[in-house]
C-alpha cells in the first residue's frame, strides 16, 4: 500500500489543481492531518473560524439549531468534500455546527495562517477566492433548488 | 396528421372504456401517499410494461393518469398515488372491496438495454414509475453491468417504498443512495440534493442508460449533472408528465412540442424532451 504524503493529498485535490509549485507549497505548509471520532464536534456555530477541512474519509453532518425544533441537519459532506469557508470571510465565525457522523479523517488547513499569507501574496489570494467561490456557488445553487422543493411535495 | 392515424387504429374505442377493478389492498406509504393493489372484477389482468400508465376513473369525481408502480411481472396491478387533488384524494381514500375504473395501460416503456450500466435517479413520487423497472433489472441482474439508484426526498418521512429500499440496499450487486433535503439530527443518512452523488457515481458513460423520474425541474438538473459526466442526452430516459386526459392521443391536452405524451411518451430521451422543457409557454 502506498502512503501518500500530505503534500500529495493536498495537490491532488481538484480545489488546488493547477496552483503554481510555490503556491502549492504555501498551502500544503498550512495543512495537517486530523481525526474525529463518531459524534465528535468539528466546530460549533459562533466559534472562531480559523480552519477549513478537506474530508478524506467518513461523513460529516452540518447542523443548524432551530430553537424548539431542535437540531436540523441541513447538509452532509463526505470524502473529497470541502468543509468550512467562514475562515475566509469576516467576521470569521462559524455559522453552523459540524459533527462527525462516523470516524472522520481529514486534512485541516490553518485558515488564519493562510489569511496572513494572502495579505502579502495577492496572486495566491485570487486563486483561493476563485476556487472557494466556485464551491460557494455550487452550494448556493443546490440550496436554492431545495428552497423550491424540487420533489414537488408542495 | 398524427390524429388521423390514431383514429384508424381499431383498439382506440375499446381503449376508451374503463374496466372495473376492485381494490384488494391499500397501503399507506407516507403521510400523503397510498398504494392501491387492484384486481379486475371480471378477470383478465392487464400486463403493463415498466414506465406505462393507466387512467383511473371514479364516477362523479373524475379521471387521472397514474403510473404503474407494480404488477408488470404478471401480478396484481399496483398504483402509488399522492393525494394532491380532488381525484387523487378520492382514490387514496378507497377501501378494499371498492371499485375503480381502469383504462390502459398506455404509453411506452423505460428502455432497459441489456449489457449496459443502469443509473436510476428518482425524486419524490418519481420512484413509483421506476419501481417496476428496478424490479425487472434485478430479476435479470446478470444481464446488466453496474446498477445504481439515487433517490431524493424532501424529508425522511417522505421516503417512498422504505421496505423495498432496505431490501435493495441489502443486495451486493445494487448500489442504493438515498438523500433528503433536511432531516432531524438523528438521521444517519445523506442530506443534500439528488444531484449531489452524481459526480461520483460508478458508470461508464459510453455504456450507460440513465432512467430519471421526478418533477420537471429535478429532471433538468439531474440531466445536466449526468451530461457533465459525459453521458449523452440520447442515453438519458426521462418520464414526462402533462395534463393527460384521453390517454390515446385524441384530445391533445398532453402535447409536448410535436408529440403527445400519452401516445409518444411518457418516456422520452432527454435529447427529445429537454429542448421542450426550456420553452416557458409549454
Amino acid at each position: 500500500m502506498t502512503i501518500k504524503t500530505l503534500d500529495t493529498v493536498v495537490l491532488e485535490h481538484p480545489l488546488f489543481a493547477a496552483l503554481t509549485p510555490r503556491q502549492a507549497q504555501i498551502v500544503a505548509g498550512c495543512a495537517s492531518n486530523v481525526v474525529f471520532d463518531e459524534g465528535e464536534a468539528i466546530f460549533k456555530s459562533g466559534d472562531k473560524a480559523d480552519t477549513f477541512y478537506l474530508l478524506r474519509h467518513g461523513q460529516v453532518a452540518v447542523d443548524l439549531h432551530a430553537g424548539e425544533r431542535g437540531a436540523l441537519t441541513i447538509d452532509t459532506l463526505g470524502q473529497g468534500d470541502l468543509l468550512g469557508w467562514s475562515w475566509l470571510i469576516p467576521p470569521y465565525r462559524w455559522q453552523f455546527d459540524a459533527r462527525a457522523l462516523e470516524l472522520v479523517r481529514a486534512v485541516a488547513f490553518d485558515g488564519a495562517c493562510l489569511r496572513g499569507k494572502i495579505e502579502h501574496d495577492h496572486d495566491l489570494g485570487y486563486q483561493l477566492y476563485v476556487r472557494f467561490s466556485r464551491v460557494l456557488l455550487e452550494r448556493l445553487q443546490t440550496t436554492r433548488l431545495r428552497l423550491v422543493d424540487v420533489y414537488g411535495n408542495n | 396528421m398524427a390524429t388521423t392515424e390514431v383514429h384508424t387504429e381499431p383498439h382506440v374505442h375499446g381503449a376508451l372504456l374503463p374496466r372495473p377493478f376492485t381494490v384488494e389492498r391499500r397501503v399507506r406509504e407516507t403521510h400523503d401517499t397510498w398504494s392501491l393493489t387492484l384486481e379486475p372484477v371480471h378477470g383478465g389482468r392487464i400486463a403493463p410494461e415498466p414506465g406505462q400508465f393507466t387512467m383511473l376513473y371514479l364516477p362523479g369525481v373524475g379521471e387521472v393518469p397514474i403510473s404503474v408502480s407494480g404488477g408488470c411481472a404478471g401480478g396484481s396491478l399496483v398504483h402509488t398515488i399522492r393525494a394532491v387533488g380532488a381525484v387523487t384524494q378520492a382514490l387514496c381514500a378507497l377501501q378494499p372491496g371498492q371499485v375503480v375504473g381502469v383504462r390502459g395501460p398506455y404509453g411506452n416503456a423505460w428502455p432497459l438495454p441489456e449489457g449496459s450500466d443502469i443509473v436510476v435517479v428518482a425524486g419524490g413520487i418519481g420512484l413509483a414509475p421506476l419501481r417496476p423497472a428496478i424490479e425487472r433489472i434485478l430479476e435479470n441482474r446478470t444481464r446488466y453491468g453496474d446498477v445504481t439508484l439515487v433517490y431524493g426526498s424532501r424529508t425522511p418521512d417522505d421516503i417512498l417504498f422504505r421496505r423495498e429500499l432496505e431490501r435493495w440496499r441489502g443486495r451486493l450487486d445494487f448500489k442504493v443512495g438515498v438523500t433528503v433535503d433536511a432531516a432531524p439530527a438523528e438521521w444517519r443518512g445523506s442530506v443534500g440534493l439528488v444531484t449531489k452523488p452524481i459526480p461520483r457515481l460508478p458508470f461508464d458513460p459510453d455504456a450507460t442508460t440513465a432512467l430519471v423520474c421526478g418533477p420537471e425541474i429535478m429532471i433538468r438538473f439531474v440531466a445536466e449533472a449526468l451530461m457533465e459526466r459525459d453521458l449523452p442526452a440520447e442515453q438519458i430516459a426521462v418520464s414526462m408528465e402533462r395534463n393527460m386526459r384521453c390517454g390515446v392521443g385524441l384530445c391533445g391536452h398532453c402535447q409536448l412540442g410535436p408529440t403527445l405524451i400519452c401516445r409518444d411518451g411518457p418516456v422520452y430521451t432527454y435529447a427529445e424532451a429537454g429542448p421542450w422543457m426550456e420553452v416557458r409557454e409549454l
